[in-house]
């Protein structure tokens, strides 16, 4: 966990669960491992607190808890998962990708269980049914059974998994009467449980309820009550669901590599390429270096047939993308019309080399980047070489390697020709070592989601009373336009506020938030 | 090696005037401060990203950040009490207490230690209290003048109707808060019958809370 890590961590819990919460996770994040007791007692929080944290970030699944190092007699020790907190960045990407595959449905299902951390299915089909029914005019309501469907995809499709059941302690099988209640341990991969997307048989049926203010909606809200009271009755008691990251971000990985084709070579490339993607998804397994083998026939098939691709078409596009450097798409045999796989592995790898080349030359200049690629392609290289290769002249070229060797981007390799390392007999060889400065760049980014996010909390703090007033004006404005008010009345009303203040103010607060989404996602991406 | 050591002896592995200082020339002059908070760029930054997805994106990340405070997970520390106890501490609406859980989490899925007292939303406490004690009472008139209460008020005791209608509803399912009612016995938050809306009372406990450590100022 580097300190970045740990700040981005605090910062995130902070503005989701408050300063208790942050207290406890980031504590727990430094220490590693501990019991409740230390907990408490190292950070001076009151015991209960203490304990509805804990409460919170179990529930969420950034907490997991098993026997400790004395064995599932001793307390139980609590760790915490910090990938799972950088999640919480993402979030709205989630729920846009659900949105785009499964309709508002799909989108209100993936919010409700990511605000809830993990859920019954029967009470996540009747909170959407009910916030779904909110939205719509007066006298429809949405059907439990749509709402139904729609989670039905979203498991097939393994967006959503149960959460993994806890197996409890067999040891506590002594029969002694003080024994402490079964310590339930680790929680094993979700993944491992064979009804991991198994869908509960629940017998739901009704429509969402409209939340009403007036004395009407009483006979509503006592169904509603009982309703919840009598959730057992559905039959998936103690069967949790929870979003499945690694699909998402699996999912994400498919669109990176769609796009960067549809950039590097057209659009018919890229159908070409999701049409095989989209055939080998459940198939492949998710760490894998390529997919399955597909042959040009079932491509062939398989396409949608309004993109009107001819046979000998489709055999010329896909040597195309073999032949392409970026090794997108590779040939393994001829069987079928030729047998082709997608390189995941080698098409993410290209991508963040990419990647890293604009970066150096947004924020180095065009001929530093030169160097940069140069040196990516040659490995290694003596200054004099660099100069030579990149055709800069001699002493812009060393202020531009000494620059980007400050910035840690190249590195140093000596080369010693003797056994004392003495500077007149060594070889100095600059050279890129990819994957470091992936992670090194990787840390840059969780640096700068950081300050931006305290960024945002001193401007707000700054300008709160801006704000206020900005939402009692609009308070103000909508009441008054309820009541019919005059254009005349409504002008003077809003002019109470000094509009290049506000305009300054949001567009601050809005590149704040885009920055903190959209630079984590592409840069995270590209270092797997 | 010793007898090369005269020969080769200024000899680099790479040419002298790359370093870009000669013989007997002084080194740079070395940096006396730390580098600069915020070094000028000397590139522009590349714009952000813009259109209907982010926008999209952007609206629901605001949506996320302000709901997430209202949620039972959003965790704030109990207000430690600086005075002495008051009356009015029995009417003040919920604040958060730090010895029970706002939501109902799945105990079985989670470690025993950390088990503790869920709190009840405030409706269900209405009925039990007064039921332990008015029990005995009649029932029946008590619904008739709360009926009538209900068609003569129904604006401005909106909260007061409802939570009188919890108490008919409680004292139909009696048994089954029972149990639950002995526990909450123990909850300060009563809501007996009172003519006054409890969002509207302020025991003025905030005023004058901040000021409590400068002494020399006059409190009027």
């Amino acid at each position: 966990m580097t300190a970045q890590e740990v700040r981005l961590c605090g910062l995130l819990l902070q503005e989701h669960f408050g300063n208790v919460v942050e207290k406890v996770g980031t504590h727990l994040i430094r220490s590693g491992v501990l019991t409740l007791r230390a907990l408490a007692h190292e950070t001076k929080l009151p015991l209960d607190l203490v304990k509805k944290s804990l409460c919170v970030l179990v529930q969420h699944g950034m907490c997991t808890f098993g026997a400790g190092r004395r064995g599932p007699a001793g307390p139980v020790e609590y760790r915490i998962n910090c990938e799972h907190i950088f999640h919480m960045l993402r979030y709205p990407r989630y729920i846009y990708t659900a949105k785009s595959l499964y309709g508002d449905t799909g989108e209100l299902i993936v919010e409700e269980i990511l605000q809830r951390g993990q859920m019954t299915m029967s009470s996540t089909v009747k909170t959407v049914a009910d916030r779904l029914t909110h939205n719509m005019p007066e006298g429809q309501s949405m059907d439990y059974s749509e709402v139904v469907s729609a989670f039905s995809q979203l498991v097939e499709t393994h967006f959503l998994q149960r959460c993994p059941p806890l197996a409890s302690a067999g040891s506590s099988s002594s029969g002694a009467v003080d024994t402490p209640l079964p310590v339930a341990t680790q929680p094993t991969e979700p993944e491992s449980n064979p009804d991991c997307y198994k869908l509960p048989y629940i017998n739901l049926t009704g429509q969402g309820k409209r939340r009403r203010s007036s004395e009407g909606g009483e006979a509503e809200q006592r169904a509603a009550k009982k309703a919840r009271t009598d959730n057992s009755e559905c039959g998936d008691d103690g069967i949790y669901w929870q979003v499945n990251f690694q699909r998402f971000h699996l999912h994400f990985r498919d669109q990176a590599i769609i796009s960067a084709v549809s950039c590097k070579l057209d659009q018919t490339s890229s159908e070409i390429v999701r049409t095989m993607l989209r055939m080998s998804e459940v198939t492949t397994p998710a760490h894998a270096a390529f997919t399955q083998a597909l042959s040009a026939n079932e491509i062939f098939r398989a396409l949608q047939s309004s993109y009107n691709i001819a046979r000998p078409n489709l055999d010329q596009y896909l040597s195309l993308l073999v032949d392409d450097p970026m090794e997108f798409v590779g040939k393994t045999g001829d069987s079928g019309g030729g047998m082709y796989v997608v390189n995941l592995h080698r098409a993410l790898a290209n991508l963040a080399r990419a990647t890293l080349e604009s970066v150096v030359q947004e924020r180095f200049g065009s001929r530093s980047a030169r160097i940069f690629r140069l040196l990516l392609r040659k490995r290694h290289l003596e200054q004099k070489q660099v100069e030579d290769f990149a055709m800069i002249p001699a002493k812009e070229a060393k202020d531009m390697l000494y620059t980007l060797l400050s910035e840690n981007l190249v590195q140093l390799q000596e080369i010693p020709k003797t056994p004392d390392y003495a500077p007149s007999r060594t070889f100095y060889l600059y050279t890129v070592n990819q994957l470091p400065t992936a992670r090194l760049l990787l840390q840059h980014c969780y640096k700068t989601v950081c300050n931006l996010i305290e960024r945002r909390l001193y401007e707000t703090k700054e300008n709160k009373r801006l704000l206020e007033k900005s939402q009692r004006i609009e308070a103000i404005l909508a009441s008054l336009q309820a009541t019919g008010a005059e254009a005349a009345q409504l002008t003077e009303v809003e002019e109470m506020i000094t509009v290049p203040e506000r305009q300054q103010l949001e567009s601050l607060r809005h590149h704040i938030n885009k920055s903190c989404t959209n630079q984590l996602l592409s840069k995270h991406e590209s270092v797997t | 090696m010793a007898g090369s050591r005269g020969r080769g002896r200024s000899q680099f592995t790479f040419s002298v005037d790359a370093l870009g200082f000669g013989r007997g020339d002084s080194l740079p002059t070395s940096a006396q401060t730390p580098s600069p908070l915020f070094p000028p760029m000397q590139f522009r930054p590349v714009p952000l990203h813009a259109g209907e997805e982010v926008d999209y994106m952007l609206a629901l990340k605001q949506e996320l950040r302000a709901s997430s405070k209202n949620l039972p997970f959003h965790i704030k520390a109990a207000r430690t009490k600086t005075d002495v106890a008051r009356y009015s501490d029995k009417y003040q609406n919920g604040e958060p207490k730090n010895n029970c859980i706002e939501w109902s989490p799945d105990w079985s899925r989670m470690p025993k230690e950390l088990c503790i007292k869920v709190r009840k939303p405030r409706k269900t406490v209405i009925g039990a209290k007064p039921q332990l004690t008015r029990k005995p009472k009649v029932a029946a008139g008590k619904e008739e003048v709360l009926q009538k209460l209900e068609t003569l008020e129904k604006r401005e005791e909106e909260q007061h109707s409802e939570e009188e209608e919890d108490e008919e509803k409680k004292k139909q399912n009696d048994e089954e808060e029972e149990p639950d009612a002995d526990e909450d016995y123990d909850e300060e938050e009563i809501e007996d019958e009172t003519d006054y809306i409890m969002s509207y009372f302020d025991n003025g406990e905030d005023f004058g809370a901040d000021s409590d450590d400068n002494m020399d100022e006059a409190v009027y």
